[in-house]
């Protein structure tokens, strides 16, 4: 029993955490090339602004928290989202939007959007320093185990407040964007524009004012996944790195256009690298006198060692784009 | 005065002139029906009116006012409607939504507008929840050419729209463009199907390589026997 407490710990609790900040990365990453088709490398970027527009708002405001008992990270959360959002719109106007006025192909938009990466994570740097810092300002991070009430149990469930969070916040995520996009006039415009631009035109929507919605949203997600990332662990300003290409993965192997398909895609990546870094001799354990000498005296049983975790998104990525580039969701192909 | 009064329009793509001075005027009643060969630009001229494509030279004029290099969008406020030929419908949105689409500018119009399309065509009331993208061609082109009337344009610029359909729905396509007519919409229609076009045309513009070459209305078009031997296949 003490195995399957190890397991849900380093394989559900975790594949969940990591696919859930995909998950939000990912979507991202599919609204911005359904209405603008090309493929945003700032993206991960964006991210790490977002969780460094909330470690600055915690520092200036430590305590603003402490009045509900949350950490003072989350309350300023919407603050930093708003701030992201402008950024993301920012950027779009100083440099993507002259692009796609001269109507350059995709490719150039996606070098500018390498560009703009440099840019923002030298900004970052420049202010933050280069080591790691926690979020956690001026409160406790909490720890909750739970043993469960079994017999012979003694190792617990463990998780953290931020992952809590992390989790209410990914499913509101899911089910706000399901209802934007479904129900309200903008959202349905988006899908419309993201099906046909011209006949979006031709019906009177404004597809400037849909570009700008469309860097709101990517940019608020984007804030959430990299705010709840850094609460997690804590904030570097390289943090895009280990982001990048998971988010690329997650949002091709979801079929890119497609939100829901990237949220899939998410957690397919998050568990697979959960699943490839996890010590499968640990689930052997309780049948050590009945295995055979080689299997049972292996010390680590991982696919992978934890330091080569990001060689497993890259992995899903190849074989997708070999076997189905348009990922599970019948997308469109980068 | 004429709803849409186009004179001397010159345009085209990347330098290359399509149009080299095509005239064209309609009453707000009225059903006007452009016909040619192949090339001749009656499409373009179309996309011309819609502002989809630089006029280097002339004018169009909507009620009177110039309107010509006007984005689609703002026509689309000053009450054109536009259904192109092809990927005319959002295939990944349901029927409903498609329509929805088209008052995006009266969203207060909605549920009355919505009524009044699903009366001009009755199959889409059933399909509503079904995604564009799965309907037949017919069908899509309902849907494509009451997207365009949610906005409740006062001039409807229709493209081929029976290009590809069974001769079953063409004349069921014809029926509705005379009704959505003489619910008080001005039409302007590019048509391969001349004969059956020019039939219910008030006005005919005979286009060849980028101009005029008889302009009349249908029935004296359909008369004429120059055009009949030229343009009607004799």
């Amino acid at each position: 029993m003490n195995e399957l407490v190890f397991f849900l710990n380093n394989v559900v609790i975790a594949g969940s955490v990591t696919g859930s900040i995909y998950a939000i990365g990912a979507v991202g990453v599919t609204l911005v090339f359904s209405i603008m088709r090309f493929a945003h490398f700032a993206h991960a970027d964006i991210m790490t602004f977002g969780a460094f527009m909330v470690m600055l708002l915690a520092t200036a405001f430590p305590t603003a928290g402490a009045a509900i008992g949350v950490p003072a990270a989350l309350v300023l959360l919407p603050v930093a989202m708003a701030l992201t959002a402008a950024l993301a719109v920012g950027i779009d106007r100083a440099f993507y939007k002259p692009l796609r006025a001269h109507g350059v192909k995709p490719i150039v938009m996606v070098i500018a959007s390498l560009g703009v990466t440099l840019m923002l994570q030298g900004l970052i740097r420049l202010f933050s320093g280069t080591g790691g810092q926690s979020l956690y300002v001026d409160d406790r991070k909490e720890i909750f185990r739970l043993t469960l009430p079994l017999e012979g149990v003694r190792v617990p469930v463990v998780i953290t407040e931020p992952q809590l969070y992390l989790f209410v916040l990914t499913i509101a995520c899911v089910v706000g964007l399901h209802l934007f996009l479904s129900r309200s006039r903008l959202g349905k415009a988006m899908r419309a524009m993201s099906d046909n631009p011209d006949l979006a035109q031709a019906s009177g929507i404004n597809t400037h004012t849909i570009v700008a919605v469309t860097w709101v949203i990517a940019g608020g997600l984007a804030a959430i996944a990299g705010t709840l990332l850094s609460l997690d662990v804590t904030f570097k300003p390289d943090l895009s790195f280990f982001l990048l290409l998971p988010i690329f993965a997650a949002a091709i192997v979801g079929g890119v256009g497609h939100p829901f398909g990237a949220i899939a895609g998410g957690f397919v990546v998050g568990f697979a690298e959960t699943l490839a870094v996890f010590n499968w001799g640990v689930l052997l354990r309780p049948f050590r006198d009945s295995l055979p000498e080689w299997l049972a005296g292996a010390g680590n049983l991982a696919f992978v060692g934890t330091e080569y975790k990001i060689v497993v998104p890259f992995f899903i990525l190849v074989a997708i784009l070999v076997w189905r580039p348009t990922g599970i969701f019948k997308g469109k192909v980068i | 005065m004429p709803i849409l009064d186009a004179r001397d329009v010159h345009g085209g793509y990347g330098g290359m002139n399509i149009l080299n001075g095509v005239d064209m005027a309609i009453e707000a009643d009225e059903v006007g029906v452009i016909v040619g060969p192949n090339g001749a630009g009656k499409s373009t001229m179309l996309k011309a009116i819609f502002g989809l494509l630089h006029v280097s030279q002339g004018e169009i004029r909507l009620r009177g006012e110039p309107i010509h290099n006007l984005s689609p969008h703002q026509l689309v406020q000053r009450g054109m409607g536009f259904v192109p030929q092809e990927h005319n419908v959002f295939p990944s949105l349901t029927v409903q939504e498609n329509l929805e689409m088209g008052a995006f500018l009266k969203p207060a119009n909605v549920g009355r507008m919505l009524g009044q399309v699903f009366a001009f065509f009755p199959p889409l009331k059933d399909k509503r929840r079904q995604p564009a993208g799965e309907l037949s061609g017919g069908q899509r082109q309902m849907v494509a050419m009451g997207r365009a009337l949610m906005a409740e344009p006062s001039l409807l610029l229709l493209d081929e729209p029976t290009a590809g359909l069974s001769p079953r729905y063409m004349n069921d396509i014809f029926a509705r463009v005379r009704e959505i007519n003489a619910a008080g919409v001005g039409i302007l229609m590019v048509e391969q199907n001349a004969r059956q076009a020019l039939a219910i045309a008030d006005k005919g513009f005979v286009l060849a390589a980028g101009q005029n070459r008889f302009t009349d209305t249908g029935a004296a078009l359909l008369a004429d026997p120059d055009v009949a031997k030229s343009f009607l296949g004799g």
